[in-house]
């Protein structure tokens, strides 16, 4: 290879690294394959190919999906996507998930906690104030969150707090929440987008109506479920918000949105239609972010209900479904293999078990020793619990046939889906958001108790770890508890988690990026518009 | 002319009356949706206690049939309450949607009438000719097909492939010009044209073929007016009542029927505030959308009357 066909080519790469579409990882391996040497190509890294520093200005428009008209201001009844893109730009929360996917400080600087993890204190941003000028404290701090607790409380919120029992002020810039057992995921149930901060009134309530807020943008003009035009907020105490001004614009239609992004009318957009991917990702002039996360497709089986109280048949139908063959024709490449437990390897704690694989002959193994050799089951699902989710589980029939196994597809109603089925039929499939920490996911849906105990799963062990880690301060000993609940989920639960669907949206060309996005919202954790920037 | 006005007057009594029905089984409807709009706010976050809490906060502990009193008490006086999830008046929350709304009408209705009237006397001037069977394809293509379909064909060959106009027609009122507002909406209005030209033109060319077998207009034939004169001065004044229907009920879909325009295009109309306000069970809201859309048709109904009765001295004077 020529020195100058290989310079050619390192600068042909930094160009993709620079747009972000080139890792580091990657530009390291092709440029060793070049014949650069390692410590070179490390220098080339940072000389030539490391991110552009974000520049400042420009207006952000962003086209984003599922607005309503009928959204409101009250963060305790925020809901639809739209509304949730608009929270993280003008207001903010206690803390953030970074985009590495790490617990961040947003409008507290730092928190710390009791040995026992039921009382954690909260430092304040000094420097945070509204957009009204009013300078963020401690009251409002502990308004905002009490807005979701107690009785009269119409918050969406309201469980996520319920063991919560009490928020003190210890000064103007530290508040202590007290809990009635220990939790250590607390600061990280503070990223809920419900839990925004908003300024309080005298007599303890949040004055949510005005719209003000301590987020990187203030609110210059809003009409819900047609847009919002937004301009920096000076005083803002975070790092970001290059953009000047922000433009948000609801796009509910797909082919609207992608036109939108395609004739330049907007920079950006959520949600993607899966089907077009490929057309689009073909445009020169358009970058398509295609992030996996914690989002979950789950098809939980009742194992108090013949034949799934037997475990080799719950066993045998997670070996009979093709996760592979269902990722690259149902969802176009666009979701990662689920394992048969509820943590993604964008979450905290995620353990790295051996990948469950297609293995019709195993499961065939698994239903003679059932004694359920041509066993029929029935499958519930409809297409608005994922686009395509009819044709999934057909492939899933045509798998599970290779292993002896005959399932009857049911098609449901899409309105009423997750009352009048999900919960009430023995095997159904659901799609679940993602859930910051494994303990909330798994308290919500996989708890003996929990009301959305999904498989009807009692495990004494599982539980028994569930709450243990719960309080746990120890991070080593907390991940060596979520291996052996995960471990005891893959093996012995009732949830069959095919795969963990990505966050796939676009951008235009000039619009650029920190090396990693965060998996908790589309757009980078719903906080594009402060974190993004205009590359030229 | 009194006779006009008495008709006018006993028409719109019976308005009244309909819309009094009507409001009766909107809010019954809306009643029997699935769910209430507590659990539609709150979604999948919804548990028993704040449920509980944010039905009493709304109100709607009391029974149905006291809150449509209570709102009917308001109505009548003027006020259609307040929208249950934003709180806002519902006059200030589909005031700029309707008015919106009435923009785009009249700004497709401005286009679309006078050429489909006008298309419809040259295809029946022209009957059976090439030109008559190529309009009446097109027409009839253009109103088979559904108006997202339409929409779509037209952004892909008037926005995307060839750049001449935008693709999203979200308009804000405020800071644009007419020219760019107009502009901005075109597609919109036209795809809204394009659905609407074929009914109204086929009509005006049946209605005045039906007449060219009368033996009056034989006998202005016979007396050599020219073709064309025949069919503006003779046929057409007796082809109005049927026309005027026409164009009456195309109006009324023009504003009542356009949700899927107004999606494809992103335009902030009434239909779209009326599909979320349904979506979320929000009733005042879906109520006052509603009574617009049946006193639309009520009011376009009535003009279609009296603009028939006026342009026919037999029926001002029924025997």
């Amino acid at each position: 290879m020529s020195d100058k066909y290989r310079d050619d080519l390192i600068d042909r790469m930094a160009v993709e690294a620079k747009r972000g579409r080139l890792s580091r990882r990657d530009f390291m391996h092709y440029a060793m394959a070049a014949g650069v040497t390692a410590s070179a190509a490390g220098g080339l890294w940072t000389s030539k190919a490391a991110l552009a520093a974000p520049k400042r200005g420009g207006t952000f428009r962003l086209g984003t999906h599922d607005g309503n008209t009928s959204d409101t201001h009250d963060p305790g009844t925020y809901l639809s996507f739209s509304i949730i893109q608009l929270a993280h730009t003008y207001r903010s929360y206690l803390t953030q998930i970074t985009p590495t996917n790490e617990l961040g400080p947003d409008a507290a600087a730092s928190w710390s906690a009791t040995d026992d993890a039921t009382e954690w204190t909260f430092k304040l941003q000094k420097g945070a104030s509204f957009h009204s000028g009013k300078p963020f404290t401690a009251d409002d701090a502990i308004a905002s969150l009490n807005h979701h607790r107690g009785e009269k409380s119409t918050s969406a919120a309201k469980a996520l707090l319920k063991d919560v029992t009490d928020i003190v002020k210890d000064d103007e810039h530290t508040i202590t929440v007290k809990l009635a057992t220990g939790n250590a995921d607390l600061p990280w149930l503070m990223t809920d987008y419900h839990l925004a901060m908003c300024p309080a009134n005298s007599d303890g309530t949040i004055d949510w109506q005005s719209g003000d807020g301590t987020g990187p943008y203030k609110i210059v003009h809003n009409e819900f479920g047609v847009g919002t035009k937004l301009e920096r907020h000076d005083g803002w105490h975070g790092e970001g918000a290059y953009f000047d001004a922000v433009e948000m614009t609801v796009l509910n239609d797909p082919n609207a949105r992608q036109t939108a992004l395609v004739t330049g009318e907007v920079d950006g957009i959520t949600q993607l239609e899966l089907k077009t991917l490929s057309l689009l990702q073909r445009n020169p002039n358009i970058l398509v972010d295609n992030v996996p996360s914690g989002a979950a497709i789950t098809m939980p089986m009742f194992c108090d209900v013949a034949p799934f109280d037997n475990v080799d048949v719950r066993m045998a139908l997670k070996l009979a479904i093709d996760r592979e063959d269902i990722i690259k024709k149902i969802t176009f490449d666009t979701a990662i293999p689920g394992n048969d437990f509820h943590i993604s390897p964008n979450m905290p704690y995620w353990p790295d078990l051996p990948q469950r694989t297609y293995d019709p002959d195993k499961a065939k193994f698994h239903l003679k020793k059932a004694g359920q050799e041509n066993l029929t089951v029935d499958l519930s699902t409809a297409d608005s619990v994922y686009s395509g989710a009819v044709d999934m589980c057909v492939l899933y029939a045509e798998h599970a046939k290779a292993a002896g196994i005959n399932i009857n597809v049911n098609r449901e109603p899409n309105d009423g889906y997750y009352s009048e089925v999900w919960l009430k039929k023995p095997f159904c499939m659901v799609q679940w958001g993602a859930r910051p920490t494994p303990d909330v996911m798994l308290s919500l849906a996989y708890k003996d108790d929990a009301a959305w105990n999904e498989s009807h799963w009692q495990n004494e062990r599982f539980n028994e770890l569930l709450l243990q880690a719960k309080a746990e301060l120890d991070q080593e000993k907390r991940a060596e508890m979520y291996r052996e609940m995960a471990q005891l989920a893959r093996d012995d639960g009732g949830t069959i988690i095919p795969m963990f669907t990505n966050f796939v949206y676009a951008r235009a060309k000039n619009v650029a990026h920190g090396e990693n996005l965060a998996a908790s919202w589309q757009m980078d954790g719903a906080r594009a518009c402060s974190r993004w920037w205009f590359d030229s | 002319m009194s006779d006009v006005l008495s008709i006018v007057l006993k028409r719109l009594g019976l308005g009244l009356i309909t819309l009094l029905v009507i409001s009766i089984l909107i809010f019954f409807a809306v009643e029997l949706l699935p769910g209430d709009i507590a659990q539609a706010v709150l979604g999948q976050g919804a548990t028993e206690e704040n449920l509980k809490a944010l039905r009493e906060q709304l109100g709607l502990n009391q029974p149905a049939i006291f809150r449509y009193l209570e709102w009917l008490g308001g109505a009548v006086q003027g006020d259609f309450g307040v929208s249950l999830i934003s709180g806002r008046s519902v006059a200030e929350t589909i005031g700029p949607r309707f008015a919106a709304t009435l923009f785009l009408a009249s700004y497709a209705a401005v286009i679309a009438v006078p050429i489909a009237i006008l298309l419809g006397i040259i295809v029946a001037l022209l009957r059976d000719s090439i030109f008559d069977r190529v309009a009446n394809v097109l027409t009839l293509t253009s109103i088979s097909s559904p108006e997202f379909f339409l929409g779509y064909v037209l952004i892909l060959y008037l926005a995307v492939k060839n750049p001449w106009f935008p693709a999203l027609a979200n308009v804000n009122f405020q800071d644009i010009g007419t020219v760019e507002l107009y502009y901005r909406t075109f597609l919109p209005a036209l795809t809204m044209v394009l659905v609407v030209v074929a009914h109204m033109m086929r009509m005006t060319r049946a209605s005045i073929i039906n007449l060219l077998a009368s033996p009056y207009i034989e006998m202005a034939r016979l007396k050599g007016t020219p073709a064309w004169k025949v069919i503006v001065k003779h046929a057409l004044p007796n082809a109005w009542a049927p026309i005027i229907n026409v164009v009456a009920l195309n109006l009324a879909y023009l504003i009542t029927g356009v949700v899927l325009v107004e999606v494809v295009f992103v335009y902030p109309g009434i239909g779209q505030l009326l599909v979320d306000s349904v979506t979320k069970r929000d009733f005042p809201v879906v109520q006052a959308c509603c009574l617009i859309f049946a006193a639309t048709f009520i009011l376009l109904n009535l003009a279609a009357d009296v603009g028939a009765i006026l342009t026919n001295p037999r029926l001002r004077h029924p025997k």
